[in-house]
């Protein structure tokens, strides 16, 4: 398959950025989003020019590494999957596919599709944990859960955070990252003992960080590799305001 | 070089106890004067500077990525070991000690690995407590999966996500200390040198990745948590950055490498299907619980595998080893595969694959028990083959996955370098020749949580430190090597890319140094590499400059890395003349194919010395014991 590109090229974060054109030939369909760009990295080696900077790992899905703006949707067309699982079939032969990094304040342009996204790290500080000492701990059965409770618990523990749900929400908000977190501890009884400072130290953190509100948009929801529920924020929110008139 | 082990004395039982009381101890008042720098922040390490911190000490960590939760461990996916007997069904430490050395076909230290068995109940309680959402029961209580290599089910699981969820607790206890203050997290640094002083390592030199500029860190201990060597072999499930450079920089200024020839095949990967493929994706062990492996009877079948009757399969696995059927240890799945892709029953168009089949399952189960299983290895498998494995058999074949070699490392996990630890994959301790499934995070965790953290207060306690600042001639002296080191790379002005030369080396490494090796191909591997290597110090193309952020300079220090190391993992498996767990020498092997040891000769580490530029590495030898288990053909019929 061939492929017109538009990648978006920044230097370095005071840089402002272009868009720029490339042409990709003779790329299988099997090929992930990411390895045609490998491709292309070696073909601009090759000619002396600077390859496309991105952020990857794992390139299974799991490390949240990756995440590219393709075609105007976080993490490229189809559902539940990062940008290193999208692979190249889902896209027309010949197609113009335009590739930019997450826009969104709190996330600056590192150098052209690679953003900083320590503002997430900065929140699970916040309170984004139990304190559990090492070793001072029951036995593991000690503690019963619900099936579930844990099932729900684990729904909201797969998150990357790849941060797509910030990328693809019209107010570059961090709802679901953090509800996501907020929920998975506060549905655990190991949870219990920090619930309410928790959440109010990292929703404080997440304004402070500059990301916006919750809109009711579902962008989020609609962009997110693992599927986290929306539902997440509502509990947030109820925990939140639990939290304070409590 | 002289190797103290350091194992203490007394029975196995009593071994850890005694050494813990034996071991002397920081004052809680006087941690707070010594620094520690953690190298890492997956399992090993986030759990070790996470507990460091806790303790008092000063702790700083670095990672080459942007947040401690994107190191690999998170790709695993399986479980993680320990005897717990929740499930009634026999086990014990004991057992989890007997299989682990078994399964590490007898070439395993049996105290280190005692001690693993040991402490393991204790992570799943630390988990959990942490807030790990293992899979539970209806009744609330853990439940538990069956792994390769073992006859009881000890496998504790957060659905195929459990390395996932395991680091996301050990970077949450590391967030908190870095709430504390007592963990400082350094983003985007990778180590590119160790500064030994007076014999001890008091620091490391890191190239800050988005500003290029070459940092000197100082600390009265360095802890190495960096990982496994698996993309010496270019195509591996391992992530694409995961590296040996640490590890490789500290075995030139003085480390011993143990094993390195000690590397794991994983039975379960997804088939290379071209030449542009930059990884493998695993497919958990897990899966064995339930799929069955088949390949047809006939040779070149090209029926879809729907329509091959079951009387025209061959269940190899259940027909060659009924006692553990497809549930036999990794080094053995592997390469039963791959002899029946040689003898030519392999299936899908490149021959080299066989039938992971849950048809079987699927009836005995119903569809929504095996989606709660593995569903999200299922989608996985469909998002990458276009296939759905509910419907068709999955075609895997063995990939290489992780490496039983690294530092060696005495009983207190020091390596050779006096103050410098190796914790998690990096070192070569427990695992002997062959890694039992679900016992990486094991250990991973072990040994950040609950050994590390005792072992090095002795030294702290013991060791006379000299006041030390990164403006000391030898942090001076070595900084400026690294940062010539790095302008030398950029300047060669060649024309090929680091990619293509990791590839190139990749392949020498695969078709001579892989599943199965002999003299001749390994010959073959030490005469091409440093050619590769000279190459590549002559051809090599970087665009752009040492002082941005420039990922192909990241990629070609890696790269130069892996041009040293793997002719040194050629020459370890040149050496060892036999075939045990996962390094299978053709030439020693059993008359039914399976490895064959010589314990008269080989029953050692074998702990290579650095000695110089182009000069052969020193073999220094760790002699193995075994009073408990009792060395034997490993069978798993």
């Amino acid at each position: 398959m061939n492929f017109k590109l538009k990648i978006w090229r920044q230097k370095n974060s005071t840089d402002k950025g272009r868009f720029v054109e490339y042409l990709v030939k003779n790329i299988s369909p099997d090929a992930s989003f990411l390895e045609m760009l490998d491709v292309l990295n070696v073909e601009l080696t090759r000619r002396g020019e600077e390859p496309v900077a991105f952020d990857h790992d794992c390139r299974e899905g799991i490390c949240g590494s990756c995440g590219i703006m393709i075609n105007g949707r976080a993490h490229g067309p189809g559902h539940g999957a990062a940008t290193c699982e999208l692979r190249m079939r889902a896209f027309q032969d010949n197609e113009t596919i335009v590739a930019e990094p997450w826009r969104a304040k709190p996330f600056p342009v590192l150098r052209d599709l690679v953003v900083d996204r320590s503002s997430f790290d900065r929140i699970m500080v916040a309170g984004g944990y139990i304190s559990a000492k090492t070793g001072g701990v029951p036995d593991g059965n000690a503690i019963p859960i619900s099936k579930p409770i844990a099932d729900q618990a684990m729904d909201a523990a797969a998150c990357i955070g790849c941060g797509a749900c910030v990328a693809a929400c019209p107010n570059s908000s961090a709802m679901l990252f953090v509800a996501a977190k907020v929920s998975h501890l506060a549905l655990l009884p190991q949870g219990q003992p920090e619930r309410k400072s928790r959440v109010e130290r990292m929703v404080a953190q997440m304004d402070a960080e500059g990301f916006g509100n919750c809109s009711n948009n579902y962008a989020c929801e609609a962009e997110c590799p693992k599927e986290i529920s929306v539902s997440n924020i509502a509990r947030m929110n109820t925990e939140y305001i639990l939290a304070k008139i409590r | 070089m002289k190797l103290n082990s350091k194992i203490p004395d007394g029975p196995i039982e009593k071994k850890w106890d005694n050494h813990r009381f034996n071991l002397k101890l920081v004052n809680p008042a006087n941690k707070r004067k010594y620094t520690i720098i953690v190298v890492g922040t997956g399992l090993a390490g986030a759990s070790a500077a996470a507990s460091l911190g806790e303790l008092g000490y000063n702790v700083l960590s670095f990672s080459y990525h942007e947040s401690p939760r994107r190191a690999h461990s998170i790709a695993a996916q399986g479980g993680i070991n320990a005897p717990k007997n929740y499930s009634n069904d026999g086990d014990s430490i004991w057992r989890l000690f007997y299989d682990t050395v078994k399964g590490g076909d007898y070439r395993a230290r049996e105290a280190n690995v005692y001690r693993l068995a040991q402490v393991s109940g204790s992570i799943i309680d630390q988990c959990v407590a942490q807030g790990v959402p293992f899979a539970r029961d209806y009744a609330g209580y853990l439940d538990n999966r069956s792994f390769g290599g073992a006859q009881v089910s000890r496998t504790f699981y957060a659905r195929g996500q459990t390395g996932q969820q395991l680091l996301l607790g050990a970077y949450s206890a590391l967030c908190r200390q870095m709430d504390v203050g007592k963990v400082k997290f350094f983003a985007r640094r990778e180590m590119l040198d160790v500064v030994v002083i007076d014999g001890q390592a008091r620091g490391v030199i890191c190239r800050n990745l988005v500003t290029g500029a070459i940092e000197p860190y100082v600390g009265d201990a360095v802890v190495l948590a960096t990982g496994g060597y698996g993309n010496v072999f270019y195509l591996s499930t391992n992530a694409k950055a995961s590296n040996a450079t640490a590890i490789w920089r500290a075995y030139k200024r003085g480390a011993a490498f143990g094993n390195p020839c000690y590397t794991q095949i994983h039975p379960t990967c997804i088939p290379q299907s071209g030449e542009y493929q930059s990884k493998l994706t695993l497919m958990s062990e897990s899966l064995r619980n339930d799929g069955r492996i088949w390949v047809p009877k006939k040779k070149g079948d090209t029926r879809k595998p729907e329509d091959i009757p079951e009387s025209e399969r061959d269940y190899y696995l259940e027909r060659i080893y009924p006692a553990f059927g497809n549930l036999v240890p990794r080094d053995v799945a592997s390469r039963a595969a791959k002899r029946m892709c040689d003898d030519g029953y392999g299936v899908g168009s490149t021959g080299r694959a066989v039938y992971l089949d849950f048809g079987a399952a699927i009836k005995r189960l119903g569809k929504n028990v095996i989606e709660e299983r593995y569903g999200n290895l299922f989608d996985m498998y469909h998002e990458i083959s276009a296939e759905d494995p509910y419907r068709t058999p999955m075609r895997i074949y063995p990939a290489v996955h992780y490496t039983m070699g690294g530092l060696w490392v005495d009983y207190n996990l020091m390596s050779s370098i006096p103050g410098m630890y190796v914790v998690g994959e990096a070192n070569f301790s427990d695992h002997g020749a062959n890694r039992l499934g679900a016992s990486a995070l094991m250990q991973g965790l072990a040994d950040g949580y609950f050994v590390l953290p005792y072992t090095i207060g002795d030294y702290l306690a013991t060791s006379k430190f000299k006041q030390v600042s990164a403006e000391e001639a030898s942090f001076k002296e070595t900084q400026r090597e690294v940062g010539h080191y790095v302008k030398k790379m950029v300047s060669i002005n060649g024309k090929k890319s680091a990619e293509e030369f990791h590839r190139e080396l990749g392949k020498i490494m695969w078709d001579n140094v892989g599943m199965g090796r002999n003299k001749a191909g390994l010959k073959k591997a030490l005469a091409k590499i440093p050619k590769l290597r000279e190459e590549f110090w002559s051809n090599l193309k970087i665009v752009g400059t040492a002082s941005e952020l420039n990922m192909e300079l990241e990629k070609a220090g890696r790269v130069a890395d892996f041009l040293e190391l793997g002719e040194l993992l050629a020459y370890d498996a040149l050496h060892r003349e036999e075939s045990c767990g996962g390094h299978f020498r053709e030439e020693h092997q059993t008359e039914e194919g399976e490895a064959k040891r010589n314990d008269a000769k080989f029953s050692y580490v074998a702990a290579w010395e650095y000695a110089g530029a182009n000069k052969a590495p020193i073999l220094n030898k760790e002699q193995l014991k075994f009073e408990y288990v009792k060395p034997s053909q490993r069978s798993y019929k």
